[in-house]
């Protein structure tokens, strides 16, 4: 069935590295070289000449003061001519699925047959920014006309100026942690501490099901060691075989230690990673010999007061996209959900419940979500179009979707077709 | 009555020049050639432009460039060079260069030099001759002198003004190796008074120029700050430093090689007695270089290499395929060594393949070594780096060797394992994609058997290491196309080979002819000849290494494996020695520099010394064997007879082909111009008669080859 607008837009293939919990495997990588590392992949297993595309989009959540738009940096791999114009975008959590509609976009507009789009966040690399006091001095000191004026103003330097300050992971607007609304919609919508728990437990399980009969390491790509010594990483680290809901019982909340539920357990991780995507017209990628995993049949964005439920967009959004695709929710054959928190998944649904729309959770994040797999912010889009078209193919489904929530109380919704 | 006033613009062929506000700008564009060459023709235009110019009252100062896109001056015109014929002539020459130089330093009027691309040898005596040099920071800026390289000195004024400009011991560090510099270095040194980027090269030599027009001169601080002064600056220290650069040369050249330290006396007499006498004494060493017999050799190899450089490697070739992108299967030692140098070198997208992911990236960060080391001496920068690094990837899988239009196998060097490679490599490669192998013992005939497309299939034979060794034997199997060879050939000479097309023959060229030398230090063991002795008499001859040091550095388990395939292609007359032989020594986990002990011992990566147990596990005992001069002409002669027997069989095109693959496949001495001409100089007849002395002492692995018998009984050479 033909897109409503415009040409139609295949996804043809895409990758991912690894995702690593902050701190561990990948530290010392930049995001920039994840996502280099991704898109060269992704040539690398089409076959693609770096020629053939028209534009690079990518995502990232938390930017590198040194490498400030990493979409450029990604079209300026040597395997793609230099004249790709580039550039970054921020969706928060739906960053890479926002550079995969944008690229629908120019697709669909006749402005490009083929985008690599994708995502990429190094937490273990988050910029640590000096205090406001130190940063005004350092300014000064390099505006200073003499060796002497230099000094005395380095003089005004006091211990404390010295602290450096981490960006925290909360809402501008309401000084609210994502923890804290995860905690809040919890208490809200009566999502228990067992119910998350088991949601984890479920994502856990399905990951490890997914890695181990190879579904879901075929869309990684190996990182291999830049130095000697080091590891390659071949798989995802945060996923546990060894986990059960007494051991996860076991853990304190988090964000309200007195009555609170969410804990380290059913959260995602703080994650580095990256993803790619490759997009193209049906035309082009016929011409080209590809045959399509899916095809972009809808996709539509939704925001809510972030005073409100912060995480609880997707209630929104994931309706204008069906109905914008024409189908209903019943015609999906497969549901990739972002798990932020159990507590937020589990919300979600009660949101689509309360449509009465029936939750068949078979369908639904079959090879475990976030929390199990790991969320590098402005990766994750890239993987859940990735995941959910590659099993559409294997299960020859014809509709799925993927719901993404994100800061600022904002929802994504996209509708994958497979013919 | 008036008089016509002369045009102020002139027309020449080479030298052209045009008055704008009192400043001359002068350009040499020689016509017809890619780069500038000084010849006597363009000496002459100078001198008539330069006349012209100091008559111009009009004209104040000049500017001086060169019309070619991305080179200044190459130096002089060597083919002028090799016509002379006496030293008289020679030294005539150079006082002829210094005179034209000499005019343009006292030039009444101030002469500024703009240099973008190569400004080497006699193009960098000219610009040194200059009152002001500006040079681009560009990449394709190199300045330097390299004389030496063919044998003789800078021998119009360089030996001269460039001490005095930059102080003695980097002057010394520049010419006594021949070496050029980017532009960067060379501003740093002080060999140019300025780094521009080249969209302002005319404008900040013009002013520069007009500066100096009215009355403003550069101030150039010492070179070298106060080390300089105490090593550059005074008599005492210089002494010093001309006693070290002395001993290093003749450290580097064993004393083969006289132009460095004619180059060294002529600096040095030059501070000493002043600049007339230094240039007079330049010009006589400049005379006595250029007929020596090392000179003639090293100009000879020059060409030789040049004419390689354009030779497509095979009669009516089609226009290679310009490859873009690599393919190596194998990420072990050659493999990662390909990988690096083809980034480095051709900048090529590389894709690597081992079995598994490990081994992958080991050869990843091995290729990744290369780049890390000419990061390390500055021969690139850092975002050259960055940009050169992205170039390197690889895999378990065959993903992405469909883009590959070449792709080059290094693995196990074994048939089956090679056609295999082949076979599944042919399955995902595009229609036009060729295979090459890179082995030193397998015909290529025989690893194409298993091709669906035996034409694309052909031997790619790199030396190890790969990064360092110059030569790349390419070899046609039976029915390879002539596309696929001129592609092969293109890309070898894109990754910096000197590349020769061999026959497909056992060992090919270099290790066919190589393979009496170490063959015959069995035998020379065995006899009771030690191991310093044969590799001493060796280096003495002008070898880089040894033969027994070459082994312990090619490996002794593939010199095994070579040796057991030369013995039974070429068993009449490659005889081994008796006893166990070098098997043993493998058997003992001795594998050379690799595994730490081979004949000599390695620790920390350096060779220690000769391994005394060596002698009993090899059954032999070091007393006394047979003379030096002995030693000598049986690893020589063995080679050379070895060489005239596969030139006649045509594993080599051309004896040039032949003695550049000797120079640079193992380090023949160059100042002997490789087997084939050095048989030339000692005559067929004397070799043929020392070789039946050898034979007749020592058995028919002497016995002189029908080539050099034929060149004997009818007077003639190799080199027609």
């Amino acid at each position: 069935m033909p897109g409503l607008n415009g040409r139609r837009v295949a996804v043809v293939a895409g990758v991912r590295t690894p995702f690593s919990k902050a701190g561990t495997s990948l530290k010392d990588v930049r995001a920039v070289d994840l996502a280099r590392y991704a898109a060269r992949e992704l040539l690398e297993r089409t076959n693609l000449e770096g020629t053939e595309v028209d534009e690079v989009i990518f995502g990232q959540v938390v930017p590198s003061a040194l490498v400030p738009n990493i979409g450029r940096e990604v079209s300026l791999l040597p395997q793609f001519p230099k004249e790709i114009p580039a550039y970054s975008l921020n969706r928060a959590c739906a960053s890479s699925n926002q550079a995969v509609s944008a690229a629908h976009d120019q697709i669909a507009l006749g402005n490009a047959n083929i985008i690599m789009a994708g995502g990429a966040e190094a937490l273990s690399d988050i910029p640590i920014l000096a205090s406001r006091r130190l940063a005004d001095i350092l300014v000064e000191a390099s505006k200073a006309k003499s060796l002497g004026a230099r000094i005395r103003t380095f003089a005004k330097i006091r211990p404390k100026d010295l602290v450096p300050v981490a960006p925290a992971i909360a809402e501008p607007s309401t000084g609210e942690s994502m923890g804290q609304s995860a905690e809040k919609m919890a208490k809200e919508n009566h999502i228990s501490r067992e119910d998350q728990d088991r949601w984890a437990l479920r994502s856990h399980t399905l990951a490890a099901q997914g890695t181990a009969d190879g579904r879901l390491t075929a869309e990684i790509v190996p990182w291999l060691s830049s130095r000697p010594g080091e590891a390659i990483v071949q798989q995802d680290n945060g996923i546990r075989t060894d986990t059960s809901l007494e051991q996860m019982a076991k853990l304190k909340p988090v964000f309200d230690r007195r009555y609170g539920s969410v804990t380290a357990a059913n959260s995602s991780p703080l994650t580095d990673g990256a993803s790619a995507v490759l997009l193209m017209s049906d035309e082009a990628a016929r011409a080209l010999g590809y045959e399509p995993l899916t095809f972009i049949r809808s996709y539509a964005v939704a925001a809510v007061d972030p005073g409100w439920q912060l995480l609880q967009a997707p209630i929104f959004a994931v309706p204008t996209a069906l109905e914008r695709a024409g189908i209903q929710w019943k015609d999906l054959g497969l549901i990739e959900i972002h798990e932020a928190f159990a507590s937020q998944v589990l919300s979600n649904l009660q949101g689509f419940a309360a449509k009465g729309w029936e939750i068949n959770e078979d369908i639904i994040n079959v090879m475990g979500g976030s929390i199990a797999i790991g969320h590098p912010f402005g990766a994750t889009g890239g993987r859940l179009v990735t995941t959910l078209s590659n099993e559409m193919q294997r299960r020859d489904v014809q509709f799925g979707l993927i719901s993404v929530c994100a800061q600022g109380g904002m929802g994504f919704a996209m509708v994958l077709e497979r013919r | 009555m008036s008089t016509i006033a002369p045009p102020s613009k002139r027309t020449a062929p080479a030298v052209t020049w045009e008055v704008t506000d009192g400043i001359a700008t002068v350009v040499l564009d020689v016509e017809g050639q890619p780069v500038n060459v000084i010849s006597r023709a363009v000496k002459d235009e100078f001198l008539a432009c330069f006349a012209a110019l100091a008559d111009d009252s009009s004209v104040r100062a000049v500017a001086f460039f060169s019309g070619k896109a991305d080179n200044f001056i190459a130096g002089a015109d060597i083919e002028e060079f090799v016509t002379l014929s006496s030293a008289a002539e020679a030294e005539r020459l150079s006082a002829d260069g210094q005179d034209m130089l000499d005019r343009v330093a006292r030039f009444p009027k101030p002469i500024a030099v703009g240099i973008h691309g190569a400004c080497l040898g006699g193009g960098f005596e000219l610009a040194l001759a200059c009152h002001y040099r500006v040079a681009t920071d560009h990449p394709r800026t190199q300045i330097g002198l390299p004389e030496v390289q063919l044998g003789i000195l800078p021998g119009a004024g360089g030996c001269q003004r460039l001490p005095r400009l930059v102080g003695a011991r980097a002057a010394l560090d520049m010419i006594l190796a021949g070496k050029s510099e980017r532009a960067a270095k060379a501003f740093r040194l002080g060999m140019v008074d300025e780094l521009v980027p080249p969209a302002i090269l005319a404008d900040i030599t013009l002013a520069a120029a007009k500066r100096m027009a009215s009355g403003w001169r550069p101030k150039r601080k010492r070179p070298g700050g106060f080390v300089g002064f105490l090593l550059d600056g005074n008599p005492l220290g210089r002494r010093l430093v001309f006693r070290m650069a002395r001993k290093q040369v003749l450290e580097r050249t064993g004393g083969n090689y006289p132009a460095p330290l004619g180059a060294l006396e002529a600096i040095e007499y030059g501070l000493r007695h002043g600049i007339t006498e230094g240039l007079r004494r330049e010009a006589q060493l400049f005379g006595q270089l250029a007929v020596t017999d090392v000179s003639r050799k090293l100009v000879q190899i020059f060409f030789a290499t040049n004419q390689l450089k354009k030779d497509p490697g095979v009669a009516n070739a089609p226009a290679p395929v310009r490859v873009q992108r690599l393919g190596i299967i194998g990420s072990g030692f050659m493999g990662s060594g390909i990988a690096g140098t083809a980034v480095a070198q051709a900048e090529v997208d590389v894709r690597m393949k081992d079995a598994d992911l490990g081994r992958v990236s080991q050869g990843i960060l091995a290729a990744r070594a290369i780049l890390d080391d000419r990061l390390k001496r500055r021969r690139i920068t850092k975002y050259e780096y960055a940009r050169i690094v992205a170039l390197l990837s690889g895999g378990d899988t065959y993903a992405g060797f469909g883009r590959a239009e070449l792709t080059i196998e290094a693995v196990f060097e074994e048939l089956g394992v090679k056609q295999q490679v082949l076979r599944e490599v042919e399955a995902v490669l595009p229609p036009s994609g060729v295979f090459a192998s890179n082995t030193s013992t397998i015909p290529i005939t025989r690893i194409a058997e298993a091709a669906r497309s035996p034409e694309r299939v052909i031997g790619m034979h790199f030396f190890s290491p790969v990064a360092k060794m110059p030569l790349l034997e390419v070899i046609p199997g039976a029915r390879t196309e002539p596309q696929t060879v001129s592609t092969a050939v293109a890309f070898g000479r894109r990754m910096g080979k000197t590349v020769i097309v061999v026959k497909d023959s056992p060992g090919f060229w270099v290790n066919r002819i190589l393979a009496p030398y170490p063959n015959e230090v069995g035998h020379l063991l065995a006899e009771g000849a030690s191991i310093e002795e044969i590799d001493s008499m060796a280096v003495r001859f002008g070898f880089p290494v040894g033969p027994v040091t070459l082994l312990d550095e090619v490996g002794l388990d593939v010199a095994v494996k070579v040796a057991g395939v030369m013995q039974e292609a070429y068993g009449d007359h490659i005889l081994p020695p008796p006893g166990p032989g070098v098997a043993v020594l493998v058997k003992e986990g001795r594998l050379g520099r690799k595994s730490g002990r081979g004949f000599y011992t390695y620790t920390g990566g350096k060779k220690r010394g000769v391994d005394e147990s060596v002698y009993g596990l090899l059954g032999v005992h070091p007393n006394g064997g047979p003379r030096p001069a002995e030693i000598l002409q049986r690893l020589v002669l063995g080679m050379v007879n070895e060489a005239a027997r596969a030139l006649g069989e045509g594993v080599v095109r051309s004896p040039r082909d032949g003695d550049i693959g000797a120079i640079f496949g193992f380090g023949f001495p160059p100042f002997r111009g490789g087997p084939l001409r050095y048989a030339d100089d000692l005559s067929a007849e004397r070799v043929v008669t020392d070789l039946q002395r050898l034979a007749e002492r020592h058995g028919a692995r002497f016995a002189p080859c029908e080539v050099l018998q034929e060149h004997a009984r009818q007077g003639t050479k190799f080199y027609a």
